[in-house]
């Protein structure tokens, strides 16, 4: 396969060569350092990893990045993962010496700076979601949903309630919901929704019982919808004996406008590279805190940060809490990612959290306003969305054969990312359009002009949409070959097959 | 295009009866909703399958779906060949593309399937 | 806004646009008895205000002290360039390759990522990443089951504490078990994962074992005899599990030379910075019998429509998205860009860089050994070590407290991180890397032999008074 487009890369093995990476970073080791190890448990062939020096390493990098799409390149109204600005302060912040250096087994005192912002997010999170309590454990807004279910393991249990096996979850859901539930050892009940996109509340009324442990909902949901009938549907979940979980995904629609835990929910988790500005990293690091109401607090993963009545704050020992569901990883979190969810927290302020929300709703509903006052595309749900909406395609490909896929890849010609697409699997042809509070006006108008021009093209020249993307680094890739017969690594040629390629 | 002397289950599975053996496989339908096929994950021999019950697994480039036995009975064998080629399942779902062989354990289930009309009105319907 | 570029002129065009007077009408969705009340929270911070909060509560941890702590995270010397690079916003503001025309960058850089711990593990199956070294290891306990349909695994005492605890958590939600192998108490393979004991565990009949997880170095820095350890697992038909800490990979056997089936492992050492317990790289491979119970991303290599050779997210209908309920993982968002920084680490080094990582740090700590041996704290165990070890020391927590007080991380106390083993009460786990200097080692030995009474005392004062 060639390598042969601007920008396109050799790997870090095809720019190896022997002696390359010689810098002296480190001093030498002593010659015989390494006698004193028994031999058999020595390697006896040196790992084959690449020699390559500094600036071609840099070049390599920088021009791999070149080829990458990130908010900081242009717009990325992903639905469902709040591509919104990543403040560079923050990035400041979470390297800073004091935290970055910190070493996870310190004592406590030697952390009480890490230990009080984690305290003090904590309570944040808290005030935000209206939960009594926070652990900001979890690694990402998955491991956030499995902590939070085996919460509810662990209150359904100490009560002796044993016959709640069930997980009831919307058929919009992320599939991480099911995916936790099962992990947790649960049953999911897969809950069709109502036609006009919300929870169908008979539905929900007649698969709750005496199995149901909790019911997982996204809200607003996937389909960028608040849940009108909430009060409802949290009375008679409670009424049935069941526990209330809010995926907290699309808690950016929402700041100081719905608190879960002041509402009802018994549980949830947050995204903080959602809602709270941390990079998505391409694909993470992120963090997935989870709130909860008092009834959970005793399950609450360990260890828990802790202030002394002096002032002065100590993780909680092993074994301090027995209730506890155990650890959830190693240590007390994603701290790096928590200082950067703190100080934009911190930046904001509730005025500041609440003006998020807001702008992030408007510029949404302008967004979908735009493409439905045009009519090239089906708005399925009737208004106003949330931070998100759903726009189809149904239409379009019944008259052009243009499916949404093409859609999409036609809008990276016009510099976009595309939206989210084929999510939730509820509507066909689906587009999750989130546009998030940074967006200035003139991006928003610039997208609903491409995404008209090329409902525009796909009736003129469909060809043109089919075959995009006409100018990204590369074209659209053989994924059926990559999954039939995984190349998952490098493997160097040998000297036979280098001959033999001439 | 929808072979006349097999039967059908709403699932999209075919299903061939010789004598006592059945080999059961899945239609060009079900082949082009899923798209690219990669994987086909098969029982063992002897293994005893369900009427209806799932038996397998096959997944696209993005999408993934149960297998549902036409017939319950005894896995003779399945297809081993699509370990390396899956693609057989898009390109010849009737022929190279089988699944599974099996023992039937009650003939008469048979006549519980869909016939071919039938089948082709199931599909019609979108 | 504090970050947004809306000015109220926007948003009366916007309103206007929607024919609506206010944002209020958007929200009016919300059922009256739920809508918030007003937060409580600290006014927002300028940028200033912010940035000197944040240089404040920085410098209330201690991270100029002589640290020697380790078990599992370790101070190495990172070179600048892997933190530039992760400064690239083309990478770090990106989300998951989902399509991979515009994601080339992170998808090879992940690809590369996984080439090299095929390289360094010997498994040519390396995931994407996953969140750090306990939950890759509860997912390769996970594995094990899925793969051998049992239903119990066997852990080592030697696997780290958290690793175990970690895994207890994930195993409880899967209705699964395990059981812990012990750790030989005295002789010369004390210290060390207890042969016989896992022999004994492996035999019982009722109790298949589906998986045997070890861990290279172990949890007390001490050589695990991982090849019988595998032999044994692999005879009663269990997977082999090995845990081990990259850097040491340049120089021990991999996981492949002891017939490892997965390995799992905190790949923090590779290029991460500390930062109190994350984010960090979870290592997950295995063999390429085991690619189908893998969870978690991979990347491959593929072409595009033209022929070019091009990257791409594969065998996706395996992860949550698709699988939904029936995934062997609810694992989405990883930790991709620390395996860029793993990945950007281990090519700056190169081969012979990442070897002289782990030897000067396995010569630097045969340095501590002697001098803290000297100082009269002699080794708590007797076989070969890599770069971590424990000492025994009388009365061993008193004795850390007041070393802090000196301005000393003398480690970690085994009491604390073992506290149910009699056999370890009194041992520090201490380690050394190519960062750990000589006067580290020697500002360590001189107030260890003060504390242990051989020399005059020295009156303690607050932390790092006298210090550096």
């Amino acid at each position: 396969m060639s390598v042969t487009g601007p920008k396109l890369q050799p790997t870090l093995f095809e720019l190896s060569g022997p002696g390359r990476a010689a810098g002296r970073r480190i001093p030498a080791p002593p010659a015989d350092a390494l006698d004193r190890l028994p031999s058999d448990s020595r390697r006896a062939v040196p790992a084959a990893l690449p020699e390559v020096d500094e600036q071609s390493l840099v070049r390599h990098y920088v021009n791999l990045s070149q080829l990458n799409w990130g908010v900081d390149t242009g717009f990325y109204p992903l639905g469902s993962c709040t591509m919104k600005y990543n403040p560079k302060v923050n990035e400041w912040a979470a390297r800073l010496p004091g935290f970055a250096g910190l070493h996870p087994l310190a004592p406590d005192e030697t952390a009480q700076g890490t230990l009080e912002l984690l305290w003090e997010l904590e309570r944040d999170l808290a005030e935000i979601s209206g939960m009594d309590a926070v652990t900001l454990q979890p690694a990402a807004g998955a491991q956030g949903e499995l902590t939070g279910i085996l919460l509810v393991r662990a209150y359904h249990r100490a009560r002796g309630d044993l016959e709640r096996t069930e997980v009831l979850i919307p058929d919009s859901a992320h599939g991480t919901n099911p995916a936790t539930a099962s992990m947790a050892g649960f049953r999911t009940v897969n809950i069709a929704s109502a036609p006009d996109g919300g929870v169908d509340l008979e539905a929900f009324r007649a698969a709750l019982g005496p199995r149901t442990a909790a019911i997982m909902i996204t809200n607003p949901s996937t389909l960028g919808l608040f849940e009108r009938h909430i009060v409802e549907l949290l009375e008679m979940v409670h009424a049935a004996g069941a526990l209330a979980y809010m995926d907290g995904a699309n808690l950016n629609a929402i700041l100081g406008r719905f608190r879960p835990g002041e509402a009802g929910f018994d549980v949830m988790h947050f995204n903080v590279h959602k809602t709270f500005a941390t990079p998505h990293g391409g694909g993470g690091p992120g963090a997935g805190p989870v709130g909860v109401l008092a009834p959970l607090i005793p399950f609450l993963p360990a260890p828990r940060v802790l202030r002394e009545p002096d002032g002065t704050f100590r993780l909680e020992r092993p074994g301090e809490r027995p209730a506890s569901i155990g650890r959830m990883r190693g240590h007390v979190g994603n701290v790096g990612i928590l200082v950067r969810a703190w100080a934009y927290i911190r930046a904001h302020g509730a005025d500041g959290l609440r003006e998020v929300s807001d702008d992030a709703v408007l510029a949404a509903n302008y967004l979908r306003g735009r493409l439905e006052a045009d009519g090239a595309w089906e708005i399925p749900f009737a208004g106003p969305c949330a931070h998100e909406f759903i726009a189809s395609g149904t239409a379009l490909k019944r008259a052009t054969g243009v499916r949404t896929l093409d859609v999409a890849k036609r809008l990276i010609d016009k510099g976009y990312h595309p939206p989210t697409i084929y999510f939730p699997h509820t509507v066909d042809e689906a587009m999750l359009i989130e546009p998030t509070e940074t967006e200035r006006l003139e991006t928003l108008d610039a997208f609903a002009d491409a995404l008209l021009e090329i409902a525009r093209e796909a009736h003129e020249t469909p060809e043109l949409v089919t075959s995009a993307p006409h100018s990204a680094p590369v074209r659209r890739l053989d994924e059926a070959t990559a999954a039939r017969q995984p190349n998952l690594r490098w493997r160097a040629a040998t000297p036979a097959e280098r001959s033999s390629a001439g | 295009m929808i072979p006349s002397d097999l039967h059908y289950t709403k699932e999209h599975e075919w299903v061939r009866v010789e004598g006592d053996v059945a080999t059961v496989g899945i239609t060009q339908h079900a082949a082009d909703q899923l798209g690219d096929i990669v994987f086909v994950e098969l029982p063992e021999p002897g293994k005893r399958l369900e009427q209806f019950a799932t038996f397998g697994v096959v997944e696209s480039v993005k999408a993934v779906s149960d297998l549902f036995a036409p017939v319950a009975g005894e896995v003779l064998e399945g297809n081993a060949g699509l370990a390396t080629t899956p693609e057989v399942v898009n390109s010849d779902p009737y022929g190279a593309g089988w699944m599974l062989r099996v023992r039937l354990s009650d003939p008469a289930q048979v006549g519980q399937l869909l016939d071919p009309a039938a089948y082709e009105a199931l599909t019609a319907e979108g | 806004m504090v970050y947004g570029p809306h000015t109220p002129d926007d948003r009366s065009r916007m309103l206007a646009a929607l024919g609506i007077g206010s944002v209020d009408e958007l929200f009016e969705v919300i059922p009256t008895s739920v809508r918030a009340r007003p937060m409580h929270l600290p006014p927002g911070l300028t940028e200033l205000d912010l940035m000197a909060r944040l240089r404040t509560l920085a410098g209330h941890n201690r991270v100029d002290l002589a640290s020697f702590l380790g078990a599992g995270v370790y101070r190495h010397h990172l070179p600048p360039v892997v933190d530039q690079i992760l400064l690239r916003g083309e990478y770090y503001t990106a989300y998951t390759p989902y399509q991979p025309e515009i994601s080339q960058g992170t998808l090879q850089t992940i690809y590369e990522y996984q080439s090299l711990l095929a390289e360094l593990t010997g498994l040519d199956v390396v995931s994407a990443s996953h969140y750090d070294g306990a939950t890759a290891t509860a997912e390769a306990a996970l594995m094990t089951c899925r793969a051998t349909r049992r239903e119990r695994v066997l852990v080592s005492r030697g696997v780290h504490p958290q690793s175990r605890q970690t895994l207890e958590t994930y195993f409880a939600g899967a209705n699964l078990t395990f059981d812990e192998v012990p750790l030989i108490a005295d002789g010369p393979a004390a210290g060390t994962t207890d042969l016989a004991a896992l022999g004994r565990l492996l035999a019982d009949p009722e109790r298949p074992i589906g998986g045997v997880i070890a861990a290279q170095p172990n949890l007390l820095g001490l050589l695990e005899p991982m090849a019988e350890i595998g032999r044994l697992a692999h005879a009663a038909g269990a997977l082999f599990v090995a845990v081990v800490e990259p850097v040491s990979l340049a120089v021990l056997a991999p996981p492949s030379a002891y017939e490892a089936d997965i390995a799992a492992g905190e790949g923090q050492p590779l290029g991460i910075p500390p930062q109190y317990g994350g984010p960090y790289l979870g290592i997950l491979a295995c063999r390429d019998s085991l690619i189908r119970q893998i969870p978690g991303r991979l990347i491959g290599m593929t072409s595009d429509a033209d022929g070019r050779r091009a990257y791409v997210m594969t065998m996706r209908a395996r992860e949550q998205d698709i699988r939904r309920e029936k995934a062997a993982s609810n694992i989405c968002t990883n930790q991709a860009l620390c395996a860029l920084a793993a990945a950007v680490y281990v090519a700056a080094l190169g081969p012979g860089g990442l070897r002289d990582v782990a030897a000067t740090g396995a010569a630097r700590a045969a340095e501590l050994a002697a001098a803290l041996d000297d100082a009269g704290a002699p080794r708590l165990h007797t076989g070969p070590y890599l770069n971590e070890f424990a000492i025994r020391v009388p009365d061993a927590v008193a004795v850390h407290r007041r070393l802090l007080h000196r301005g000393i991380l003398a480690g970690i106390p085994l009491a604390e991180l073992e506290p149910g083993d009699a056999s370890l009460a009194e041992g520090l786990l201490v380690c050394a890397t190519e960062s750990t200097t000589a006067e580290e080692i020697e500002l360590f030995a001189w107030a260890l032999r003060d504390e242990l009474g051989s020399r005059p005392g020295v009156p303690a004062g607050s932390i790092g008074e006298g210090s550096r």
